[in-house]
């Protein structure tokens, strides 16, 4: 793990993780509530950091060891601070062969990040999906939770471009 | 609460339907509503209230199937189906309800994409509410249930299950009954049954549909499971990238739980069963059943050999059952109205129906439930309108990363599990993406390569470097880099990849490849730097 401490996503943000605690509860700290945990980590700061890992490893008495092989093993996980939009791209076979590459190359043409990066102003990342379910929408990408089906790459570019900032 | 306070709610819900037969549905999948579905069932709510001459009331419902014309809806009881309804569209809608249908927007429900469908396991989508018990106990939901808690003994309900030769719906085609049969009979302090909903297959969205429009189906194929094989506790795995569905079976399972249908002494019997979910976070190898469980314990999700069997340690070293979400919701129906009934569907092997998801480059992309034994071609052509734009199709690819790609010339083929194994496919969960001349064999298997690579779980060396291997001498093919020798390295490499990995992931993984291999590859051979030698070096 990075040698510098990550940015203490929870310091004097009790009440936060309280959300995260409540789910620990439910599960009564056992240490099969680690992915249950970790969603709720991610679902309540959007990322998983260092502190947060140790934390939830402090709480459900397992090592840091295991709940940083578990955080990585997971796509669904990141570990990075997400920018205030996410564009998710899909790439299951049927936005693939309906042309999900080229989404992405538009968008990194026009916002100048690939997949898995985050823009250095905050303001988006983008990301790609092994499957979204929206196949019958193809190509489909899910941008801040809501789902756009039958888009090109100019859609897409619009769609963000008119986000608030 | 005891079937007898059921029956009444049932029939509470069923008189009310009767009082008010004029109804309209609107499809609240997520297919739709990312097509502001949502949007048209409001806007169609606040217009009907302000209009008390015309008597009609709207709804949330399921998915009606042709999601390529999203937002449907329904019109009751004049049998009148509309697609492509926007928001805008409603006032002109709601005038239609008074005077006459709407022709632009009517859709065509003699179609063969509409009448060469069987309905078991999306029977009924299109009236229930998918958040009201209420309305799946007036479509006669939780009968099923009820009958086997009350009537039947745990032996009766394994046969009838065995009897209907159901097989597992997520891929391999396991006899279900046999799977039950085994885990009854395993010895253990504790049984679970889990629902794989970890549907990870690119390309499919058959259980997505399911747990979104009926989760209480589910639920209850969940409970009889328990009570065949001696379980009190369940876990649906659902990944997450499907916020709906979870939701939803949350709802569904505080309801079931509200009835009495799900948690201590269900329907008032001593047979108790608990249901808890779980949730995935973005792994294909958790379809795998070991690595299933391995991941509901809170660990990486990494199989480990077989045997022993999850029948007989599985979940927490207990015996544990794990069907798909599609074999759980087939059961209702196949104790409602019997094993043989069931089994007069399909063929000598493959029972019943199947669910599929038909996307890619085809007219009707959608979801279609028929029986097996029906043709490729049928399911392609006919109810799925061929390619669009004049485009002509080329192959179908079923079975996602561990199936294959099978030649147009070749639509003649039966659908049941062995037709598909002999052609190097395999049935799968039933997503089936359509591709056209314009698409690539060699950049499909490649596509397919480049997601087993990157979800292999690297605990076997074969699959870990194999795949990674093969991808690499897939790109090496599509940039024109590669020779004969190449070539064949591919194959035998895809052979000791098949041969020597641990789980199901890396043993099928060459399929896609294989399969391109087998029927294209003069595609490949073109893009070979010596295409046009006589022999390798």
């Amino acid at each position: 793990m990075n040698a510098t401490p990550a940015m203490p996503a929870v310091a004097g943000d009790e009440k936060r993780w309280r959300l995260v605690e409540a789910v620990m509860r439910r599960c009564g700290f056992r240490g099969d509530a680690l992915i249950e945990t970790l969603h709720a980590v991610q679902e309540t700061y959007g990322y998983i950091d260092e502190t947060s890992m140790r934390r939830v490893a402090a709480a459900l008495n397992l090592p840091l060891s295991k709940v940083y092989g578990v955080a990585t093993f997971y796509h669904f996980f990141h570990l990075k601070p997400q920018g205030r939009h996410t564009c998710v791209v899909c790439l299951g076979t049927a936005c693939y062969i309906k042309g999900a590459d080229a989404i992405l190359q538009r968008l990194r043409e026009r916002f100048g990040i690939a997949a898995g990066e985050t823009t250095p102003d905050k303001h988006l990342s983008v990301m790609t999906a092994r499957c979204v379910g929206s196949c019958g929408l193809a190509p489909a990408v899910v941008l801040d939770q809501q789902t756009l089906g039958h888009v090109g790459p100019e859609d897409v570019v619009h769609h963000i471009e008119e986000l608030p900032s | 609460m005891t079937p007898e306070a059921l029956q009444q709610v049932a029939k509470a819900e069923k008189d009310a339907i009767a009082r008010q037969p004029q109804r309209i549905g609107v499809c609240t999948a997520a297919g739709c509503l990312s097509c502001k579905s949502g949007e048209v069932l409001k806007n169609l709510q606040t217009a009907l209230e302000r209009r008390p001459d015309i008597p009609y009331r709207a709804a949330g419902v399921g998915c009606m199937g042709l999601c390529a014309h999203g937002p449907l809806v329904s019109v009751e009881p004049d049998g009148l189906l509309y697609q492509d309804v926007k928001p805008n569209d409603v006032p002109a809608l709601v005038e239609s309800l008074a005077t006459k249908p709407l022709a632009e927007k009517r859709c065509d429900t003699t179609a063969p994409f509409f009448i060469r469908q069987t309905k078991v396991v999306l029977d009924k989508f299109d009236v229930i509410q998918p958040e009201r018990l209420e309305s799946y106990l007036a479509a006669g939901g939780y009968t099923a249930l009820m009958d086997c808690v009350t009537r039947r003994t745990p032996a009766e309900i394994l046969d009838e299950v065995k009897r209907s030769g159901l097989r597992g719906r997520g891929g391999g085609g396991y006899p279900t009954g046999l799977k039950w049969e085994t885990v009854a009979k395993a010895n253990g302090a504790r049984k679970y049954v889990i629902c794989n909903a970890d549907e990870g297959d690119p390309g499919a969205f058959m259980d997505r549909s399911v747990l979104e429009c009926a989760p209480h189906r589910v639920l209850e194929g969940m409970a009889i499971a328990g009570l065949a094989i001696g379980a009190t506790a369940g876990y649906i795995y659902v990944r997450a990238e499907y916020p709906l569905a979870i939701a939803r079976l949350k709802l569904a399972i505080r309801q079931a739980e509200k009835f009495g249908l799900i948690g201590d002494h269900i329907c008032g019997s001593a047979f108790s069963f608990k249901v808890e979910i779980r949730l995935g976070a973005g792994a294909f190898v958790c379809g795998e059943e070991t690595a299933l469980i391995a991941s509901i314990e809170g660990r990486r999700g990494q199989p480990r050999p077989r045997p022993p069997y999850p029948a007989e340690r599985g979940l927490w070293g207990f015996p544990t059952l794990i069907n798909n979400v599609e074999t759980f919701a087939n059961i209702s129906a196949i104790i409602t109205r019997s094993a043989d009934w069931f089994a007069s569907m399909g063929t000598a092997t493959s029972k019943g129906t199947k669910v599929f998801a038909l996307a890619g480059r085809i007219q009707n992309t959608g979801l279609i439930e028929v029986p097996m034994g029906i043709s490729l071609r049928e399911i392609i052509y006919d109810m799925g309108g061929g390619a669009p734009g004049g485009h002509s199709v080329k192959a179908v690819q079923t079975g996602g990363p561990s199936g294959g790609c099978i030649p147009a010339d070749q639509f003649d083929l039966s659908v049941d599990y062995e037709s598909l194994k002999k052609l190097g496919s395999i049935m799968g969960s039933g997503g089936m993406i359509v591709m056209d001349e314009t698409s690539s064999m060699v950049d499909v298997a490649r596509f397919f390569m480049e997601f087993c690579k990157s979800e292999s779980c690297g605990k076997c060396v074969p699959c870990r470097v194999g795949t990674t291997q093969l991808h690499h001498l897939l790109e090496q093919v599509r940039e024109r880099r590669a020779s004969r020798a190449d070539l064949a390295r591919i194959e035998s490499l895809c052979d000791m990849v098949r041969t020597t990995s641990l789980c199901g992931l890396g043993q099928t993984a060459p399929n896609p490849l294989l399969s391109t291999l087998k029927f294209f590859r003069h595609e490949y051979e073109e893009l070979l730097v010596d295409n046009h030698a006589e022999a390798p070096r």
